[in-house]
């Protein structure tokens, strides 16, 4: 984090040094390695939500770093956290509605 | 204002920010399309468990595994070549570029294969082989057939807009003053990353 913030000071605009980039590209391969060996156990029902939670996370990074979100203005945010949520609301309701009709 | 005009004052005035915003919009739409797809999954998901994880076993979880590193260092390498033709870097960022496109081929070459494989045992969509087994596995191969075959069309459309680029930048239409084409193209290639971050354990890790 304080790398980031320096690098911002010098390039105010969104330019950055490699550094941040080959970190995330690490973190992201190693959370693939994560999702791949936690696989292989049984967790149940938690299972799918581990693995749901890890590709959570690698978006998450690729959206604020790769995808350069974390350099854009509030208004760049506020338009992905608006589209991110309105299609987990739609897959809410879509989820709530299914499982009413096949309880009745 | 007339739309020629608006053509000649953009060479004046130009407004990075609206085509970046533009190009998230166009994303939005992708998130629904895929969006869809994974809703269908889900409820066929949960509607035959058992034949998912019986049909899964038949994916390579191996090559899915490697499919994946290679599509998340490419996503590496085009941001990389966007920091370079920021730092002025030309020939840094088209060799960056080029290597964007060789591991998206090669991801593609892996698909071809496993995919090759899949229709070598008598899976694929309508065959006699397939159309035997239980209606769950049939519909995990039908969601698997559409769900890899569109993203690997976004690959391909990738490779084609990531080439154009490589172009742009070789002619100097990106330079490190104007580069927001290039940046485009990488907002939409990390898109078809994160669908398979994705994509990847929902249909290779059910075990």
């Amino acid at each position: 984090m304080e790398h980031n913030q320096e690098v911002h000071a010098e390039h105010p605009e969104h330019s950055h040094g490699y550094g941040i980039y080959i970190l995330v590209w690490l973190a992201l391969m190693s959370l693939t390695g994560i999702t791949v060996a936690v696989a292989g156990i049984n967790f149940g029902g938690l299972t799918i939500a581990t693995a749901l939670i890890i590709a959570a996370i690698k978006s998450f990074l690729v959206l604020k770093v790769f995808m350069h979100l974390r350099s854009e203005s509030k208004t760049f945010r506020a338009f992905v956290v608006v589209a991110i949520l309105f299609l987990l609301i739609s897959f809410i309701l879509l989820f709530s509605d299914y499982s009413f009709i096949v309880r009745n | 204002m007339s739309s020629q005009e608006q053509t000649a004052a953009a060479h004046v005035h130009r407004d990075d920010v609206g085509a970046r915003m533009g190009m998230w919009l166009f994303l939005f739409t992708e998130l629904i399309l895929f969006g869809g797809m994974f809703i269908l999954y889900s409820i066929y998901r949960y509607m035959y468990p058992d034949a998912f994880h019986l049909a899964a076993k038949e994916l390579n979880t191996i090559v899915g595994t490697f499919n994946t590193a290679i599509l998340l260092t490419s996503s590496l390498t085009m941001v990389l070549a966007i920091t370079a033709i920021q730092r002025k870097q030309k020939a840094l960022s088209i060799f960056f570029q080029v290597i964007t496109i060789v591991l998206a081929l090669g991801f593609m070459v892996n698909k071809y294969f496993e995919w090759g494989a899949k229709f070598h045992h008598g899976i694929y969509p309508g065959s006699d082989t397939l159309l035997a087994k239980p209606a769950g596995e049939i519909l995990f191969f039908g969601l698997y057939y559409v769900m890899t075959g569109l993203h690997g069309l976004h690959v391909i459309i990738g490779v084609v807009l990531i080439g154009i680029m490589a172009g742009y930048t070789s002619k100097g239409i990106i330079n490190s003053n104007s580069y927001v084409k290039l940046e485009s193209a990488g907002l939409y290639w990390h898109l078809v990353d994160i669908i398979w971050i994705f994509l990847f354990p929902l249909f290779y890790l059910i075990t």
